[in-house]
């Protein structure tokens, strides 16, 4: 995973609630064996309404998106991070994110960014308002803040997740640097007493 | 005394793996002393792993660029669901996308040495129904897939839940799993369901009172003498839904109940080592006085048939109620949503959900493709017939639940009604095979999702029982399955 330090750009505004993967990306995308190419088919159905923000060219080369309560909720599919980065987006802000879909966004590197509904309210109303206008977030200072400093808000991350992004560590790396302690405790346990998948 | 813990509680404690995961050492310069103090993942052994063909290539791959191996082949179990067709198998794959996806699971079984239940085995079926029925399912393991629904092996006192295709590789690789441990969350149903009631209608109230992000960052522990009367399908029916209400996982103490569904599968152990595992089953129970973030308390005799009417699992009335009004709504937010929704479905508010009609009728999925389904549907089947205009169809959850069914003549219940009867997958629940809804069709599915398309695009999904959706067939619309019984036949 590449670090991630600072994403400053416009914001694209979804403001629904409950944005589920069925939406980010449908199922009949998922039929492919690879990492990439999911940007096209993201949002596929709400973008046949000309009236939806992912038409609007105001938006084009936006890297944040802004959105409601519990996004990314639905199927454990990982394609739904993809989609989103083949969007071009690089930090979600949002009151919660579903469980799952923030996992994800770890392993991908994509910024989950957790606000007061109020907060929201007012991102979403100056992106819908207007669209040019830039938002920075910087993981470092943990900081959300217009471009022009105006506004500025702190949000919480968790401080393993946090360097992680920053170092753009692999989990299954650090993981296995410690495949002693997993050895010893499939040794430290009954492992007979647990079934086998093999015959 | 040690301190009182929740099942949940205990299982997680049993799996995590001691040693440097512990040491902030990696976490120095900024931020390494909060990170001590903050939310630090544990580090999670997995004593079962179930790979499906379509959240698995990517992770296979990422183990071949780096040279890595699978850990434990043996604890790891593959089969093939989402994709596969549930008629004409003998036929090629109609979608060469498709049938690359699962010659890819083929070859990576293969290549890795895990054992595959492939298409053509009597044990193939959906990854949720067969982990229980082979027996792997257990209590207290800890169970993932790349799959939200994993949370259906929580029914046996397991702690089970849905990873990413990231973490997929992780578990491949490692045998291990780097989570923070989430919040308790008690959801207690008191009382006794009254005739007609099922273990669908009961995870649809508990997902209506909560919300579909009312779970979010917790394990649900379901208790309550509904809970206990439950039989294990209804019980894996509630877990198999905890993803709908946010939640990370769900679970059910083990009892008498889980035992005997146990005793005898395949890979449940006998003699001596089954004496000495329902000892070790028996303190899982959450102890008297352990504690819970949240605590939700409903009344199970409260509950009726519910019919969901929009596009997520908490948008739901009891059958014999209405399609709400926006307005009743108590934020914009929510108005907006209903609207939207409503707009989505095609429905107008005030309609009363006994005069919607249906097109189709969808009995099957990890929530409701069990033999139990199966013929608490039939009983509501037997002797009527499906009604004009509309397409029923049966999909067994795997193909032992088929021959099952088939051995008790259930299939012969379905076929003289009109419903299709099909081989074991995902089928129509989830739109990534042949079995779709056209667009505007209008669907009463036993399934767990109603999103906009998930079964197609611009197909319109109610979630209801599995008696729900065989009265609907018979009907042509929704109706109280309650009434159905006095129906002649």
């Amino acid at each position: 995973m590449e670090p991630v330090s600072t994403v400053r750009g416009k914001a694209l505004p979804l403001d629904r609630p409950n944005v589920d993967t069925d939406q980010i990306i449908p199922a009949k995308h998922l039929k492919r064996i690879e990492r990439t190419g999911y940007g096209p088919f993201a949002f596929e159905a709400w973008r046949s309404d000309p009236d939806f923000v992912l038409n609007n060219p105001a938006y084009d080369g936006a890297r944040i998106l802004i959105s409601r309560q519990n996004f990314g909720s639905g199927s454990s599919r990982e394609h739904a991070v993809w989609a989103i980065q083949g969007l071009g987006i690089d930090a979600l802000i949002a009151p919660s994110f579903a469980d799952i879909f923030k996992g994800n966004c770890l392993q991908g590197g994509v910024l989950t960014i957790e606000l007061p509904d109020e907060d929201v309210d007012y991102l979403m109303a100056r992106a819908e308002e207007l669209p040019e206008s830039e938002l920075v977030v910087d993981l470092e200072s943990q900081r959300v803040s217009t471009a022009d400093g105006s506004w500025t808000r702190r949000f919480d991350i968790d401080p393993y997740k946090k360097h992680r992004l920053l170092r753009g560590l692999d989990d299954i790396g650090m993981t296995l640097a410690q495949e002693d302690d997993i050895t010893a405790f499939e040794a430290g346990r009954d492992d007979a007493a647990y079934p086998r998948t093999e015959p | 005394m040690s301190e009182p813990k929740t099942l949940a509680g205990k299982v997680w404690d049993q799996h995590v793996v001691p040693g440097s995961p512990q040491e902030p050492s990696h976490l120095d310069a900024p931020g390494g002393a909060a990170a001590a103090q903050g939310e630090r993942p544990d580090l999670l052994y997995i004593d079962l792993h179930l790979v499906h063909e379509v959240t698995s290539p990517q992770a296979f791959e990422g183990l071949r660029m780096a040279g890595r191996s699978v850990r434990r082949p043996d604890l790891t179990l593959a089969t093939v669901d989402h994709n596969v067709p549930t008629i004409g198998r003998d036929q090629p794959n109609p979608d060469p996308v498709s049938a690359t996806q699962i010659a890819t699971l083929q070859g990576n079984a293969r290549e890795f040495g895990i054992p595959l239940f492939d298409i053509f085995d009597i044990r193939q079926g959906i990854v949720h129904i067969i982990g229980p029925e082979q027996g792997y399912t257990q209590p207290g393991m800890t169970i993932v897939c790349g799959d939200s629904h994993t949370s259906t092996h929580g029914a046996f006192g397991s702690l089970a839940f849905g990873i990413g295709t990231s973490e997929v590789e992780h578990v491949l690789a490692t045998q291990t799993l780097r989570q923070v441990r989430p919040k308790m969350m008690s959801v207690e149903v008191t009382g006794e369901l009254g005739p007609g009631v099922t273990a669908k209608d009961v995870i649809l109230a508990i997902i209506h009172r909560i919300g579909v992000h009312g779970g979010i960052g917790h394990i649900i522990e379901y208790r309550g003498d509904v809970i206990r009367a439950l039989s294990m399908e209804g019980r894996m029916t509630v877990c198999n839904m905890s993803i709908e209400a946010g939640a990370r996982a769900g679970l059910i103490a083990p009892d008498e109940t889980t035992f005997a569904y146990m005793k005898g599968r395949p890979h449940i152990p006998g003699g001596e080592q089954w004496e000495s595992a329902l000892a070790r089953w028996s303190e899982l129970a959450t102890d008297d006085g352990a504690a819970f973030d949240t605590e939700v308390t409903l009344d199970g005799s409260e509950i009726v048939p519910y019919v969901t009417w929009g596009t997520n699992p908490s948008q739901s009335v009891t059958v014999t109620d209405r399609v709400p009004d926006p307005q009743s709504m108590p934020t914009e937010t929510q108005r907006e949503a209903t609207r939207r929704a409503l707009e989505y479905m095609d429905l107008e508010a005030g309609t009363p959900i006994r005069e919607i009609r249906i097109d189709r009728v969808f009995l099957g999925s990890c929530t409701n493709g069990r033999i139990e389904d199966l013929r608490s549907a039939a009983g509501v089947v037997a002797g009527r017939r499906v009604a004009d205009g509309v397409r029923a169809m049966v999909v067994p959850g795997s193909g032992l639940v088929k021959r099952q069914a088939e051995q008790e003549g259930l299939d012969a219940v379905f076929t003289q009604a009109g419903f299709e009867w099909r081989d074991a997958g995902c089928s129509m629940c989830l739109g990534m095979n042949p079995d779709i809804l056209l667009p505007g069709e209008r669907s009463a599915s036993t399934s767990n999702r109603n999103f906009e398309g998930r079964q197609g695009p611009g197909g319109r999904t109610h979630l209801v029982s599995p008696e729900m959706a065989a009265a609907a067939a018979i009907a042509g619309h929704f109706v109280d399955v309650r009434e159905v019984m006095s129906w002649s036949r």
